[in-house]
């Protein structure tokens, strides 16, 4: 909900500057705990046994009689013997599960993919579990299975039903297949973006707290919420039986949306044994967890001589389970990024026998507007075109897909900053046209679009006598910065100083959130504690008004400010209460407020609300070893409003590096013999060390916008991933000559191409 | 957490070895043990002694959550059996911080925003600690390759370097 006019404004003290983290002493000191951290009495310790290489079949033959009788194992679960109570529900769907029937483990006998958990040993100490789990034999049937995307694309098809809160891709316009045969400048290419793990440095674990029949859970996710609905769906308990606490979270960028089968097999077991019970899952089982899906796209961009665009064809085939449809917005930037009058889209999917892949930081933006912005780049190169210019040139000032205008959209300027910032107008055109040393000098950019929205979310906030500002909101804090962030509006809001303020968040008896994803929990959860903030002024003004001989008699709360601990007359400072007085004075210890903030259903059905951002990167590569360093990235975003510098730079920071990953280095390769992800290990999985990051400079560009959140916040997590992979392979491209239309772009496959170097994504997708 | 710190007898009941005595000093603290022969040094700290601010990434050496100072020098919890370790002297995060006064690597970590999650803080501060000791890293570069066996997934490393650097140059927290 926009503000309304008679809200006052709060002072900004806080908001907007770059505040340390109020969690921060707890994280550098080792105080902060993760879900796996929390003691309880006679905790158990659970070990999954995951299943054998292959990844459609049966278990035949399941022998844990050896397990069962080493010392200090208590259970071994299987789908033999798991509890078979009436509430099992097999069919519950958690928030964001893709339309299809989720996986539960331990269900029955049947294999639905490489790796997934076939048993749960339950024993007293975690060593004795990992190790008993070694002793359980297992024969499997094998039924066959394919898990090769390439091979699949001929069976891909376009998903029966939607995914909830996914936009399928839009009507085409135009007349694309004319248009390209009219215009004189075209390019055509396939891209492959491989598929990718979250891998969050904390791997994923329950700790579940049996007491006397009720549980207290701590759990990875990005939402407790989530995983409370989970176990009272799944499991049949009553709400107020279970709770569930995840203060901090060690990373998660998608993984946490869904609850995970470690929660399950923790509670099934702390149910059956009436005990506590650990469940941890090993970095190898991270691996069988959800993933991005491997993409294949298939983009033409037609443009006249003068570099404007005439057409865009955006097609993808996207791996998915065959047990789940999943579905991500991949193609559609294509008809909001630039103006252009004849669009095609084609977005489809092709059944792997795999786990269900899902959200992973900036879901199918990271995969799509890699594909359009390489395409960009072709078209520029093609044309004659400064690839800055060209996209100047096709400046989108509406949201073609919609027909409805941006909330706002400051794109122009985060170019113009970003370019000058980076020194982009020294580049010199040509490829292979800059070089120091042995080392060829690449410059690439890409744009970067991300949506922007809030959910509908609950906030308390309560006062004390004593001056301390309590606000809760069962939200999550991933990494993302949310206590501070909370922290610093509430103490704008009420004028306080935020030490003085508490957040409290991720516990599942907190006033409701959404999952923690989507970038939408700062406008979410920061909206409705500023409500509740409000809430709480309104109060003690009316109380303050009332008091006899009162300073604020007959005034109106729109006239009050909050500062400093006192409520004053705006332009009269003379006249004013301190808070602590108006709270003694009624004998009141606490004065609670709780609201509700919604998104702006006028704004929702009129506007579209995106991120925007410039991504200029300078790549070095060595050009007898072809090995790229990432010398230099200048990321400039438009986001809002900003609440922490410090925080939201770091927010885009870590998206880059995500981004440099992803143009370099990851992938989780399927051996399809065996239907498995084969480096199930972060030493064979690449993710960018420290060494692998040079110079990341990011700009806020200013940009006001009173229609996407009511404080103005766009959100931050996933934009900066979007674009950086293709500014990295355009930039590759430049210092090269070669285009490497397949992610990761490893020194093998610039060694591997001839000087055209051309490697289409098509050929070796899968 | 057990309520004893001895663990409750594991074994495969083939009569294997039990738990042996060590002696260690965990953060100024000596601790007198009995440890099985397979207890790592970051399971021994996480699951017996609570001190679970030392992480587990990956328990294969890959990550680098884990690290702690022994006897000054940094190594892989995970990597090491307690057993090995009999009369060391054992640093963790939670151990840095004097007279409740951060360390000003610590200090340096959140001034810097060295961290967002703050699942890999603990290892890559322990790291921090003991490059700053080895003496070795003279510019940016050799703090990045010196700091590259700590993994951080949210991608904290440039405000990593720059909190090493403070540090180093002494420069003071510059809040
Ligand atoms: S947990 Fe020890 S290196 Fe990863
Ligand atoms: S802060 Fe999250 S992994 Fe480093």
């Amino acid at each position: 909900m926009v503000q309304t006019s008679t809200a006052p404004l709060p002072s900004r003290a806080y908001v907007g500057t770059g505040q340390r983290r109020i969690d921060g002493v707890s994280k550098v000191t080792g105080q902060a705990r993760y879900a796996a951290e929390f003691p309880a009495d006679g905790l158990l310790y659970g070990h999954v046994v995951s299943g054998g290489a292959l990844a459609n079949g049966m278990i035949e033959r399941i022998d844990a009689s050896a397990a069962e009788a080493a010392e200090g194992v208590v259970r071994v679960y299987t789908h033999e013997n798991r509890p078979r109570q009436p509430w099992f529900d097999s069919t519950y769907q958690d928030q964001v599960a893709p339309p299809g029937i989720p996986f539960r483990p331990l269900k029955d006998a049947k294999i639905v993919y490489s790796g997934q958990p076939v048993a749960l040993v339950v024993a007293r100490s975690l060593e004795v579990a990992a190790y008993a789990a070694s002793l359980i034999e297992i024969t499997y049937r094998e039924e066959p299975f394919r898990t090769d995307l390439a091979a699949e694309q001929s069976n891909a098809y376009v998903p029966p039903e939607k995914r909830a809160g996914i936009e399928p891709p839009p009507p085409d316009r135009g007349d694309v297949d004319r248009a390209l045969a009219e215009a004189p400048v075209k390019v055509e290419a396939s891209y492959f973006v491989a598929a990718e793990h979250h891998n969050p440095m904390e791997t994923h674990a329950s700790t579940v707290v049996w007491n006397d029949g009720k549980l207290t859970v701590y759990d990875k996710i990005q939402g407790v919420v989530a995983s409370k609905e989970y176990l009272t769906e799944v499991f049949g308990l009553i709400a107020d039986d279970v709770q569930v606490i995840s203060p901090f979270v060690g990373g998660a960028f998608g993984v946490g949306l869904r609850p995970q089968y470690q929660l399950f097999l923790a509670t099934m077991a702390a149910l059956d044994l009436q005990r506590s019970v650990r469940v941890t899952l090993t970095r190898d089982q991270m691996f069988t967890l959800t993933y991005r899906p491997h993409t294949i796209q298939h983009l033409a961009l037609g443009a006249d001589r003068d570099g404007r665009l005439t057409a865009i064809r955006h097609e993808a085939v996207a791996a998915t389970s065959t047990f789940e449809d999943y579905q991500e917005v991949v193609v559609n930037w294509s008809g909001l990024g630039y103006r252009c009058p004849n669009v095609a889209f084609d977005y489809k999917l092709a059944k792997l026998h795999t786990y269900t892949p899902s959200d992973m930081r900036a879901p199918g933006a990271a995969t799509g507007v890699y594909g359009l912005e390489c395409a960009m780049d072709e078209l520029a190169h093609a044309a004659g075109i400064d690839p800055l210019e060209l996209r100047l040139k096709n400046y989108a000032e509406e949201d073609a897909n919609t027909g409805n205008p941006f909330t706002s959209k400051q794109l122009r300027e985060c170019y113009r900053q970003g370019a000058e910032r980076f020194g982009w107008s020294r580049r010199s055109a040509a490829p292979r046209s800059m070089r120091e040393g042995r080392e060829l000098i690449g410059w690439g950019m890409a744009t970067g679009f991300w949506e922007a929205s809030m959910q509908q979310t609950s906030a308390r906030a309560i006062l004390s006598a004593d001056g301390r500002l309590e606000v809760a909101t069962a939200t999550a804090d991933i990494g993302t910065g949310t206590y501070t962030i909370l922290a610093q509006i509430a103490a704008d809001a009420m004028g306080v100083p935020i030490e003085q303020v508490d957040v409290k968040i991720g516990d599942s008896s907190l006033p409701a959130s959404p999952l923690e994803g989507g970038s939408w929990t700062a406008a979410s959860a920061g909206s409705a504690v500023e409500k509740a903030c409000f809430g709480l002024r309104e109060q003690l003004f009316h109380h303050a008004r009332a008091m006899e001989g009162s300073p604020l008699a007959n005034e109106v709360l729109e006239r009050i400010t909050f500062a400093g601990g006192r409520m004053a007359v705006a332009n009269d400072p003379s006249r004013s209460v301190v808070v602590a007085d108006v709270m003694a004075a009624l004998g009141l210890e606490k004065l609670a407020a709780e609201e509700t903030a919604k998104p702006d259903q006028d704004a929702q059905e009129n506007y579209s609300a995106y991120t925007h951002a410039a991504i200029f990167a300078e790549v070095r590569v060595d050009e007898e070893l072809n090995v790229v360093r990432v010398t230099r990235i200048v990321n400039a975003v438009a986001a809002g409003r900003i609440l922490n510098l410090k925080t939201a730079r770091s927010q885009i920071l870590g998206g880059v590096v995500f981004g440099i990953g992803m143009a370099l280095e990851e992938q989780s390769e399927l051996d399809h013999r065996f239907g498995r992800f084969m480096n199930h290990n972060i030493a064979e999985y690449h993710i960018p060390v420290n060494a692998d990051v040079r110079d990341i400079d990011v700009i806020f560009v200013e940009e006001h916008d009173d229609k996407v959140s009511p404080i103005g916040v766009k959100g931050l997590g996933e934009i900066g991933i979007v674009g950086t992979a293709a500014a990295i392979a355009n930039a590759i491209f430049h210092a090269t000559g070669k285009r490497v239309r397949d992610l990761p772009i490893t020194p093998d496959k610039l060694l591997r191409d001839g000087d055209d170097g051309v490697s289409s994504g098509m050929a070796r997708a899968g | 957490m057990q309520a004893t710190e001895t663990d409750p007898r594991p074994g495969n009941g083939t009569g294997e070895p039990g738990p042996i005595p060590v002696v260690l000093t965990i953060n100024g603290t000596e601790r007198r043990l009995e440890v099985e022969p397979w207890t790592t040094l970051l399971d021994l700290l996480r699951e017996r002694l609570d001190l679970t601010g030392s992480k587990k990434g990956c328990d294969h050496g890959q990550c680098g959550a884990c690290t702690v100072l022994v006897d000054d020098r940094r190594v892989n919890a995970c990597l090491t059996l307690a057993v090995m370790l009999d009369g060391a002297s054992v640093t963790t995060v939670e151990g840095l911080a004097q007279d409740g006064q951060l360390h000003p690597v610590q200090d340096a970590f959140v001034e810097h925003d060295a961290f967002q999650c703050g699942y890999c803080t603990p290892g890559q501060i322990c790291s921090a600690v003991g490059l700053l000791k080895e003496g070795r890293a003279r510019s940016d570069d050799e703090i990045r390759e010196l700091m590259s066996g700590n993994l951080c997934r949210c991608g904290a490393y440039v405000n990593i370097v720059a909190a090493v650097r403070q540090v180093m140059d002494g420069t003071g927290a510059g809040r």
